[in-house]
């Protein structure tokens, strides 16, 4: 575990221990381990003098950050009004399918996240799914397979 | 001194008063949950709203954070206030029944019907405790996680906190914590005992015989129904 704090503790002298940074380092961390691993959380509380409970509240009012490990790929699929209307819970219901876990879990393997996303703001192209910040438009049942299917192969991109 | 009208009369606040400080000061009851006097403003139950402004600017806004402006036309009691203020009771009903202090507010403001889903989760969010915590106890332990519908108030990680020295002062101050509603029918979810209730005394009696009614616990007399 010493090396989390050792990670946490350059990002933090990057940061010069500054306490507006608070969201930024925990955006480097959830960047470096894909969740916000618990050490790293009560470390940066005490350096930066933040009560523990506060830098909680940030680091779970975001949706850009995980208390829980995430997979290696995150798949995102919209469930805002446009996308819901246009197929959006289809979608979600063939991910859970072909994934075998729900929204908001982590495949055994480590090797996708399921999450869902309430409009992410590009609705002319719903239904929409984020998979790693690449957008795919217009999608349908099929797509998801051929989704799923490339980032099965993507292994390790550390 | 700030000058404004209140329901009506021309009254004066103090630079730095919100207007529920005004109102009180006048002897106007507005109703609070969120509110204390020794705790910073939060602004969360809604309950203090009143109406600001005048025609078809007039607005609703919570009286605990609105500070008395010079000029400012402001009403207590308009229908769009109360029907405003029984909508977020009947909604915290439905959230924490068991609630005695909400109850009771039901009871005072005539809610008489609950619409939405009872959801039983015994915290409406006033954020009480988080305030106490922090700046009557200097703990630091409790906050708000997560948000939207699955907003909670927890300890860090939900485990025990290191900074939790047991006061208790969150519970003393949890409005739902804090007493149960006891009354005869409370397995429905609107109780309404309080308002309804009718001490059996006063069918042999013309006056009460005890001072339970007063204080609002009335046990008309060991009801066995
Ligand atoms: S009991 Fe613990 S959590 Fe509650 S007010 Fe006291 S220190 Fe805070
Ligand atoms: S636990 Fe009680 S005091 Fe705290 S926010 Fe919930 S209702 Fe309010
Ligand atoms: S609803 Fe999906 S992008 Fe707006
Ligand atoms: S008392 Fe003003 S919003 Fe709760």
């Amino acid at each position: 575990m010493d090396a989390v704090i050792t990670t946490v503790q350059s990002t933090l002298t990057r940061h010069q221990n500054e306490k507006r940074a608070l969201i930024a380092i925990l955006q480097d961390i959830q960047a470096e381990y894909n969740f916000l691993p618990r050490e790293a959380l009560e470390f940066v509380a005490k350096s930066l003098g933040v009560p523990l409970i506060d830098v909680i509240g940030v680091a779970t009012f975001y949706r850009a950050f995980s208390l829980k490990p995430r997979g290696r790929h995150l798949v995102t699929v919209c469930l805002g009004t446009a996308c819901h209307v246009r197929g959006g819970p289809k979608i979600l219901s063939e991910f859970v399918k072909k994934l075998a876990i729900s929204p908001g879990d982590t495949t055994k393997d480590k090797h996708f996240t399921l999450e869902t996303v309430a409009c992410l703001g590009c609705c002319a192209i719903g239904p929409v799914v984020v998979v790693d910040g690449n957008y795919y438009a217009h999608t349908t049942i099929r797509k998801v397979d051929s989704i799923v299917r490339k980032y099965a192969k993507k292994r390790v991109k550390k | 001194m700030i000058e404004l009208k209140l329901n009506g009369l021309n009254v004066k606040a103090e630079e730095g008063w919100t207007l529920l400080e005004t109102a009180r000061f006048y002897g106007l009851e507005i109703p609070t949950l969120c509110y204390n006097e020794g705790l910073s403003v939060f602004g969360g139950c809604r309950l203090c709203l009143v109406e600001i402004g005048e025609g078809p600017k007039a607005r609703l806004v919570s009286s605990c954070t609105y500070p008395a402006e010079e000029g400012l036309v402001v009403r207590t009691d308009t229908k769009r206030v109360i029907e405003a203020r029984r909508m977020m009771i009947e909604l915290m009903v439905s959230i924490a029944p068991n609630s005695k202090k909400i109850q009771d507010l039901a009871s005072k403001f005539n809610v008489t019907q609950v619409r939405f889903k009872v959801r039983n989760e015994e915290c409406v969010l006033c954020g009480l405790c988080v305030r106490m915590c922090a700046e009557q106890m200097d703990g630091r332990a409790i906050g708000f996680q997560n948000r939207g519908y699955k907003k909670k108030i927890s300890t860090p990680f939900d485990l025990r906190s290191e900074e939790c020295r047991q006061c208790g002062g969150c519970i003393y101050i949890c409005p739902v914590c804090q007493l149960r509603c006891q009354g005869p029918e409370a397995d429905t979810t609107l109780c309404n005992a309080c308002l309804t209730m009718d001490p059996t005394c006063l069918d042999h009696y013309d006056e009460l015989q005890c001072w339970m009614y007063d204080a609002g616990r009335c046990g008309t007399c060991v009801r066995e129904k």
